[in-house]
């Protein structure tokens, strides 16, 4: 049972990151990245990380991807023909035998690291966000703190670059 | 008392010294007038003080030494600049500073007007330094080092008149034939440092008799060679008549009176050595009477009246030889004192004559000055009346005395010579004063119409050196008795003088002597007083002999095939030596530096440069191709990002790891 | 139990997929997307292996990834804008300032 809802949603996660990239219209690009994330949560469901599933979609669908949308409707862009890189066929040879010599080298390895303290049952017993609120606010304070700084320092930064600048005169002036 | 006369013997050198220095250095900057009162001042100080040692040596009658300056001393060799001033030192002294000095005040007259007339006083203070460093000298370095200066001088002066070839050419021959002497005279020194390990005169002359006899001759003879050079004897003479290039002063004083009577001097100073070594001892007698003889023969025929002077000199100066060589010492230093008198008369007189006839000097183009130059002629005259031999003047004293010691210790054949030495001296020296003063005029016209008198500076000093000439032979009367020989007993009277000669003897010498001095007078008076037709005819009858003689029996032609020639030939060879195999090898080791420098030059153009210019060629090819990786494409970059990605996992699963993880592994 | 190969191969799949889109497309804006395909791909794979090395430090990392994929579009965009002042074109190849 939990085999074929992973088999739907790995698949069509593949699908539409294949439709991405390859669709000529970017508003279609989008929409088919929004059905990309959305299956790409449910694979977190899949892994009993729940609030993983939760913030994806409101932050990566929900915000991210709306940002994206905004952006290409106020370029209002128009579809160009040439909208593959000229030396495409070239590189999807190269790509596919590269794809299956990556495959072959996972499926060999072995996986081992060293084990940490969440058993499936631990992490079932208070939920997802409970075990992640419990370590993140313990052991990787300082990380969270960094990423707030880094958040911060990015809507800033975005805001001084969307600026629409002064015009030469005034400019000359100050 | 003793320490002033000190000071006034350290003064005696350091006057001239001074006029030296001054009138050197800055003599250019003020006036002849200014300049040649230093010069004549400074010999007159220098005679005062000479006058003032003389009275203290006569009143001590002891000999005093003065150090002036220790100069090298240490281990075995102690020199020091040091005087010696004992009788003979004393009589030397005189006639040096004060002849010296006449002939300087004469020299203001003679000179006057020359463009470089301080040069000539510069040169003759210079040697007046150098006379008196060689005769007061106590050691034999301080002697050779006045010997080497006056010798210099001499140079000098012969060769005052330096745009003349032949004066450049006269003072080179006296350098040079004064050279070969001086090697003699080091060699003696340096046997006397080897026999006695000391060079100064009293402990030589007190040990001297330590010497074996041969060491004595040897010795004897090296110095002796030094005395022929200086005094110009047989065979080292010939430089003397050539010397006349120089001006008369000059002639006078160097080459009569002083310089060439170092010779003497020295042979005197060194009697305890010859006195051991009578084969040196005759062979300086003989070496004097030939010269005596010699001399006097070629002075017959000369016609410059100057040249007739310079062979006189010659001749005078084999006399002293001669008296030194038999033993005579004081005989010989009287004879130098009174030839010293009358010879700077004749030459300052000669000079006279010369300045009347505005520079002629061959008296076959005078004559009949006797009324025109009245004051040169008398005093000629008494100078040539000295010179000759004739009592009561001062020459005949000296010279009766050297030749009545030969006759009288039996030396026949050399009395002989000198007799007929003193005849020819005599017959030469009137035929000169004939030839100049009397007969007809044979002057060219226009020096006839410019003859005049020399002023009054140059005629007073000929005055009073006539006057010694007539009175400076009293001193040694009676002769071997006189009060000269007394003073100088201390000094040079050891040998052959005790010898008591009975009077009838001296008497009848000193007759014969006047008779053979009258005689050449004579001769002369008959030959050239009057027209000379006779002496003209006599010489045509001989015509080889005329030849012979007027030619200087051909000796300097054969010194030259005999000497000069083959040292210039030698000359040569080194020159071709040096010129060819020494600056071949020379251009050979710079041509091999060329080649060298070329080789290297084309390696590093052509190698080392090809090289660099590969790696800079090389590196312009990469970078050129490495350039088309900045195509400013983002695609490109990023394609080159995944690939740099590949390449590195593959690193880092190999290298890293091991492999291990994948089971991938270098097996 | 579905094995952890199989997570790891999908998250494989389409990282390939989001890098082949950086590479392929022209619109710089689908390659901003394409980066975001490659973000998800890790997500997945550190979800994958903290399920199964039973330890939280995968989950708290992808969040962290979350964050910096916001604030790394944020900014993207923002320059996407300032570019589409200068020039009346999203196209990368005619963004080419850089060469040589």
């Amino acid at each position: 049972m939990a085999f074929l809802f992973f088999a739907y949603f790995a698949v069509v996660s593949i699908v539409a990151g294949i439709l991405t990239v390859s669709l000529k219209n970017p508003v279609q690009c989008g929409l088919a990245l929004l059905a990309l994330l959305l299956h790409v949560s449910g694979l977190f469901v899949m892994l009993n990380a729940e609030f993983l599933w939760a913030v994806q979609v409101i932050v990566y669908a929900g915000a991210i991807l709306v940002l994206y949308l905004f952006v290409l409707m106020l370029l209002n862009l128009k579809t160009d023909d040439r909208y593959f890189h000229a030396k495409t066929p070239y590189l999807l040879a190269p790509a596919a035998i590269g794809l299956a010599y990556l495959v072959f080298l996972l499926v060999r390895s072995p996986f081992s690291g060293s084990r940490g303290d969440a058993s499936t049952a631990a992490v079932l017993l208070n939920g997802d966000a409970h075990a992640v609120g419990i370590k993140m606010f313990s052991d990787y304070l300082l990380q969270f703190e960094i990423i707030g700084v880094f958040l911060t320092g990015a809507i800033v930064g975005a805001i001084v670059l969307a600026k629409t600048p002064k015009s030469i005169e005034t400019r000359r002036d100050a | 008392m003793s320490d002033s006369i000190d000071l006034i013997v350290k003064l005696i050198p350091l006057f001239p010294l001074m006029a030296v220095i001054v009138n050197g250095l800055f003599g250019h900057r003020y006036s002849h007038d200014l300049a040649h009162r230093f010069a004549w001042g400074s010999v007159l100080m220098s005679f005062l003080c000479v006058l003032a040692v003389f009275t203290e040596t006569l009143r001590t009658g002891a000999a005093r030494e003065v150090i002036a300056y220790k100069w090298i001393f240490g281990g075995d060799l102690t020199i020091n600049l040091a005087y010696l001033i004992d009788p003979l030192t004393c009589i030397m002294l005189l006639v040096i500073t004060g002849v010296g000095f006449l002939i300087h005040v004469y020299s203001v007259g003679y000179m006057h007007g020359e463009a470089g007339f301080t040069r000539f006083f510069v040169y003759m203070n210079l040697f007046m330094v150098s006379m008196l460093l060689l005769v007061m000298g106590n050691n034999y370095v301080v002697l050779f080092i006045g010997w080497e200066g006056v010798g210099l001088c001499s140079y000098l002066l012969i060769g005052y008149y330096y745009d003349k070839v032949s004066a450049a050419k006269a003072a080179t021959k006296a350098f040079v034939v004064n050279r070969i002497g001086d090697a003699g005279f080091l060699l003696a020194i340096f046997l006397v440092f080897v026999n006695f390990r000391t060079l100064d005169y009293t402990q030589v002359m007190q040990n001297a008799a330590k010497l074996s006899p041969e060491m004595a001759t040897a010795i004897a003879l090296c110095l002796l060679v030094g005395a022929v050079g200086k005094s110009a004897q047989l065979p080292l003479y010939t430089w003397l008549p050539d010397a006349m290039e120089g001006p008369t002063p000059v002639s006078a004083l160097i080459h009569a009176a002083t310089m060439v009577t170092a010779g003497v001097y020295m042979i005197v100073r060194n009697h305890a050595i010859f006195d051991l070594a009578p084969i040196a001892m005759t062979t300086v007698a003989w070496i004097g009477g030939l010269t005596a003889l010699f001399a006097a023969t070629i002075g017959l025929v000369q016609t410059d009246i100057k040249r007739v002077l310079a062979y006189s000199t010659v001749s005078q100066l084999g006399y002293m030889f001669l008296g030194c060589g038999l033993g005579a010492y004081t005989a010989a230093v009287f004879h130098l004192m009174t030839h010293a008198f009358f010879k700077a008369l004749l030459f300052l007189s000669a000079g006279s004559v010369i300045h009347a006839l505005s520079g002629e000097q061959d008296i076959r183009k005078m004559g009949a000055l006797k009324s025109k130059i009245p004051w040169t002629h008398t005093l000629f005259l008494i100078g040539t009346i000295a010179i000759a031999g004739i009592p009561p003047l001062a020459g005949f004293w000296s010279k009766d005395e050297i030749m009545g010691h030969a006759f009288v210790h039996h030396h026949y054949l050399l009395y002989g010579m000198a007799a007929v030495g003193a005849f020819l001296t005599s017959f030469y020296m009137f035929r000169l004063t004939y030839l100049t003063f009397y007969g007809t005029s044979r002057l060219d016209h226009h020096t006839a119409e410019h003859v005049h008198e020399s002023p009054m500076v140059m005629i007073g000093p000929l005055i009073v050196l006539a006057t010694l000439s007539v009175i400076g032979g009293f001193p040694g009367v009676p002769p071997e008795n006189g009060w000269f020989h007394h003073f100088l007993h201390s000094v040079a009277g050891v040998t052959g003088e005790e010898h008591a000669t009975p009077p009838s003897l001296m008497f009848g010498l000193m007759g014969t002597a006047t008779i053979i001095a009258l005689l050449g007078w004579g001769l002369a008076h008959y030959f050239y007083s009057g027209p000379t037709t006779a002496a003209t005819a006599l010489a045509d009858r001989m015509p080889g002999a005329y030849t012979t003689l007027l030619n200087k029996y051909y000796v300097d032609e054969l010194y030259d095939t005999l000497f000069v020639e083959p040292t210039k030939q030698l000359g040569k060879l080194c020159d071709w030596f040096d010129r060819t195999i020494i600056d071949g090898l020379v251009r050979g080791i710079d041509l091999g530096t060329d080649l060298s420098a070329a080789a290297i030059t084309w390696t590093e153009k052509h190698v080392v440069y090809a090289g660099l210019n590969i790696i800079g060629y090389g590196n312009h090819i990469l970078a050129r191709s490495w350039r088309r990786l900045q195509t400013g494409m983002v695609h490109q970059y990023a394609a080159i990002i995944v690939a740099g990605l590949f390449i590195l996992v593959h690193l880092i699963l190999l290298i890293w790891t091991g492999g291990g993880s994948t089971g991938y592994s270098a097996r | 139990m579905i094995p952890l190969s199989a997570y790891v191969v999908v998250s494989a799949i389409l990282f390939t997929t989001g890098l082949l889109g950086v590479l392929i497309r022209r619109n710089f804006i689908i390659v901003l997307m394409s980066v975001e395909i490659m973000l998800n791909a890790a997500t997945i794979n550190l979800v994958a292996f903290s399920h199964y090395l039973e330890s939280m430090q995968g989950q708290i990392v992808a969040l962290f990834i979350i964050a910096i994929a916001a604030g790394e579009a944020a900014i993207g965009l923002a320059i996407i804008i300032v570019v589409f002042r200068g020039k009346i074109s999203t196209n990368v190849d005619e963004m080419n300032l850089l060469k040589w």
